[in-house]
């Protein structure tokens, strides 16, 4: 790293890119090598002395107390104190030097305000600001701008420009190609854990996908036209609270057809998570019918919903989808155990599980060491894979499917997105949910965007990028700033 | 560069990458079974590091019974003008309490003599087993009560109560109805699993429906439990008139458990129905659809609850199942040979020791009927141990708890005997993580 520089760490999932900058960080130990800073040897034995070296670092997962001020936040692990003995908290110098950084580097931040009321990209600010508080000077960020929208990102690459002027160096860590040639001075690949190469930015993004995976790789979805038949699911004037009583799903309506893939796009946190939890029984509604195939749905149980003829890809497997300690063969049974020929009245058949399991993982291709292994055990890609065998291989009438390919590696993403095609082909209507843009527009047969709790607009996959952006982040097209109306009128563009 | 949009098959096409995913699965050079055997003893499994719990509390007790003898004590006043007097006066001291130990709880070599040599008879040999038995049974009863809740990811303090409440009915339908044999005994027991179940199906409602925490409201519950068992003892019907300190009427003697071996030895069928009820939890953990549903919810209900398991029922199904255990065993402690009257102290602490052998027993159903063995044995050679030696009893009850602390702390086993890490220790961190 020179000083001064940005440079991007490109690799899949799981290629060891977090892992690397972690023992950068002193969260990990290496088990052999050494790390050079300024030409000498230096062990890094925690993050405190990580900082002290001058390594800060943001992590993709923030590592903020949500209920503490932004002040308190930055000053945990370096409180400035006074009154000796004492040890009392020096709040206000610590605020002033937050707001002499925040100034000196562009990072619009209230120093009072409480974390978890702030929109996720000025959390990161937060978390930037803090790093930039302790004197660093090579800024690790991990994954920054997988939870931001368009425009917070092109907001952060500004601010890392910023800071590349004043002489501090970035590793930029992503898998998100056209970020990093926007951004990066130097480009380094890593993939399984060795580095495979390093290219300059004018290198084409088929060229950097390549060095990433190993091999060619397909970026568009083989997709035939669709053949969208009646509508199976309709969502008509959902209203929906979360956790916190917040409105978050503020009157939806949506129909999905026989036959074809609809996809949500939109920032994360604006309803969608809530959305789906609601069609399928998790989280009650407030308001509104949902349908399917004219029979209504709200109000069900999930065993209900889901025995209607509903599958689901949880968009957080590891919470939601998988039971990690269980082994493969029952989580591949997880919503069918108590069906026939799983079991027989009160006992499970072990035999017809296992069987089933033998098959599903060798239609889905689920690299295993055996049925009756820990999922937990298994890469990222292969529980998906698990997931997708579990709630494809039974009879469906609607595949709700919420980011199926976060967190997955590329290979497994190109054999996922093919499953939900063949699904659709099928006659099975598709209810996409993804942060990933590029999933959306490459999958969807028609796009919903949805901002703040409504549907705000229904598109055709072939809008423009910055378009769909635009809409993402509440603007109306034609760009008079002015939020578009829920789409209600919309519908018949499909 | 360009992209091949024209893949072969998709699906192999998705499979190559994903292949160095998975970590090389090469064989290592074979072993001999000897070998294996050795690795895997010395590896940190749960059998070892139990078995070396036991070990571990034994020295620590050893040191204990040497500490608190004032006579061997004295000796080691001038342990370094006549270090042997203290070592051989401690040494003959711990040798003869673990020696009773055994023998109140295992076999008595002596017995065993006599009976061979005509001058006792086979009763005495199989006594010290007998009354092993004896002390497990309940146990077993209230540690499976505690391992299956824990299954199901919730904390069961509340055995205790729930044994309580247990006892009462068993007791009441003991001697206040008047039934046949065969039936009044099946009649009195199922009273019992039916006092627990409902005694533990409170919290698990609370618990399902409000969210209140089950330790808490078990807890409480005990309380209420065990002076609801003072009240009730001095009520008309219930006191025995021909007594002024608080005991009950004695259950009648069609409703009692059949003694296993006759009339001198107090081992009674509750020892088989406490295995009938291993066998079954650990069928209803393993092999049954609500089994199933139990441990996803313990293990992650979100998942559970978004594979459409309902988590509420299953809390609510789990605690009243766990509540009958208990309950199973209270009655065992009035209708068995321990006592036939209810006292305030009737159940004595099985409800807590409940968690010890549920811990101890690793939450398998079979690890606690071990587990449930081993604390009767406990007990039963401790008898023996301070009529013989003059060790008080509750030296055992010290011995019980080092051996959980050193259960509950793997990471101390291993660092005392250097063992290496084995998966198998996972589960014991979480363990006691979890609790």
């Amino acid at each position: 790293m020179e000083p001064g520089e940005i440079h991007a760490l490109l690799g899949e999932n799981g290629a060891g890119k977090s892992t690397l900058m972690n023992v950068l960080y002193g969260l990990l130990q290496p088990d052999a090598g050494e790390i050079l800073i300024d030409g000498a040897p230096t062990k890094i034995r925690s993050p405190r002395g990580a900082i002290r070296a001058g390594i800060g670092m943001v992590h993709q997962h923030f590592m903020l107390v949500p209920v503490f001020t932004v002040v308190e936040n930055i000053m945990l692990g370096a409180e400035r104190v006074r009154g000796g003995l004492l040890g009392l908290l020096d709040q206000r110098r610590a605020r002033a030097e937050i707001v002499e950084v925040s100034q000196r580097y562009g990072l619009q931040v209230d120093p009072d305000a409480v974390v978890e009321d702030l929109p996720v990209g000025v959390q990161q600010r937060v978390e930037i600001v803090k790093a930039l508080t302790r004197d660093v000077e090579l800024l690790i960020l991990d994954e920054p701008t997988a939870v931001l929208t368009p425009q917070e990102t092109d907001e952060l690459l500004d601010v890392m420009r910023s800071l590349k002027a004043v002489g501090k160096s970035i590793v930029f860590i992503t898998h998100k190609l056209g970020e990093v040639k926007a951004i990066a001075d130097r480009i380094t690949v890593i993939r399984r854990g060795r580095t495979v190469g390093t290219a300059s930015p004018d290198a084409s993004r088929e060229e950097l996908a390549a060095m990433m995976v190993g091999r060619n790789v397909s970026l568009t979805v083989r997709k035939g036209p669709a053949r969208p038949g009646e509508p199976v699911l309709e969502v008509s004037g959902l209203v929906v609270e979360d956790d916190r009583q917040c409105r978050v799903v503020d009157g939806v309506d949506l129909t999905v057809r026989a036959g074809e893939i609809l996809g949500i796009a939109g920032v994360q946190g604006n309803g969608q998570t809530e959305l789906v939890e609601a069609i399928m029984g998790l989280r009650p509604a407030l308001a509104g019918t949902v349908t399917l195939a004219g029979r209504r749905i709200d109000g069900q149980s999930p065993k209900k919903v889901l025995r209607a003829g509903v599958g689901y890809i949880p968009e957080d497997r590891s919470v939601d989808g998988l039971v990690k300690e269980f082994t493969v063969a029952e989580n591949l049974v997880l919503d069918t155990y108590d069906l026939p020929p799983y079991a027989s009245r009160l006992a499970l058949r072990p035999a017809a599980i296992a069987q089933a399991a033998a098959a599903r993982i060798a239609e889905y291709d689920v690299r295993t060491p055996s049925a009756d292994a820990p999922v937990g055990t298994l890469s990222g890609g292969n529980q998906q894979k698990v997931i997708v065998a579990r709630e494809l291989s039974r009879p469906l009438k609607l595949l709700v499917a919420a980011q199926p390919t976060r967190g997955v590696d590329v290979g497994s993403i190109e054999f996922i997105h093919d499953r939900i095609v063949q699904e659709r082909d099928a006659g099975t209507a598709v209810l996409l949910v993804s942060s990933e843009l590029d999933e959306v527009i490459g999958l969807a047969d028609r796009v919903a965007v949805m901002y703040r709790g409504r549907i705000i607009a229904v598109i055709s996959p072939d809008t423009p990028y910055e378009e769909i952006g635009l809409l993402m982040a509440g603007c109306s097209v034609d760009g008079d700033g002015a939020e578009t109306a829920d789409a209600r009128g919309s519908e018949e563009s499909a | 560069m360009t992209t091949p949009t024209t893949e072969a098959d998709p699906n192999r096409a998705a499979g190559h990458d994903a292949a160095p995913k998975t970590p090389p699965a090469e064989p290592a050079p074979p072993d001999s079974f000897t070998q294996q055997f050795l690795q895997n003893l010395w590896a940190a499994n749960t059998v070892t590091v139990t078995a070396l719990a036991v070990v571990l509390a034994l020295i620590v007790g050893a040191v204990l019974i040497v500490v608190s003898d004032e006579d061997v004590l004295a000796t080691f006043g001038y342990f370094f003008a006549r270090p042997g007097d203290a070592l051989s006066a401690g040494s003959a001291l711990v040798g003869s309490a673990y020696a009773n130990l055994f023998k109140g709880a295992i076999v008595d070599p002596a017995a065993v003599a006599d009976w061979i040599g005509g001058d006792g008879g086979w009763q005495a040999v199989f006594a010290p087993i007998s009354e092993t038995l004896t002390y497990a049974t309940p146990l077993v009863f209230t540690g499976l009560s505690v391992a299956l809740a824990f299954r199901a990811g919730l904390f069961n303090i509340g055995a205790q109560g729930q044994a309580i409440i247990g006892v009462i009915l068993a007791a009441l339908a003991g001697f206040l109805l008047p039934l046949p044999p065969v039936l009044h005994l099946l009649v009195a027991v199922v009273a019992g699993a039916i006092g627990g179940a409902i005694w533990g199906f409170l919290p698990g409602l609370l618990k399902a429906r409000t969210g209140a925490h089950e330790v808490i409201n078990t807890i409480m519950l005990n309380y209420i439990a065990t002076y609801f068992l003072t009240w009730i003892i001095f009520q008309e019907g219930v006191h025995d008139p021909d007594r002024t300190d608080a005991i009950s009427r004695p259950v009648e003697a069609t409703a009692q458990l059949p003694l296993l071996f006759g009339s001198g030895l107090r081992a009674h069928a509750g020892i088989l129905l406490a295995v009938a009820a291993v066998w079954g939890v650990a069928w209803l953990l393993n092999r049954s659809t609500f089994g199933f549903e139990l441990r996803a919810v313990g293990a992650n209900p979100d998942a559970a609850r978004t594979a459409g398991v309902s988590v509420t029922t299953t809390y609510v199904l789990v605690m009243a199942v766990a509540g009958a255990l208990a309950g199973l065993g209270g009655a065992n402690m009035v209708l068995g040979s321990t006592a036939s009257q209810l006292t305030p102290l009737v159940v004595a602490q099985i409800g807590f020791d409940g968690i010890l052998v549920a811990l101890l027993g690793r939450t398998r159903p079979w690890g606690v009927l071990l587990a449930a063995l081993l604390f009767g044995a406990l007990r039963a050679g401790g008898n023996q141990m301070q009529s013989v030696v003059g060790i008080s009893l509750e030296l055992v009850t010290v011995l019980q708890a080092l051996i959980v602390i050193f259960i509950a702390a793997p990471a101390l086993v291993k660092a005392i005997f250097q063992l290496r890490a084995a998966r198998a220790a996972r589960l014991q961190t979480n363990l006691a993580k979890g609790w």
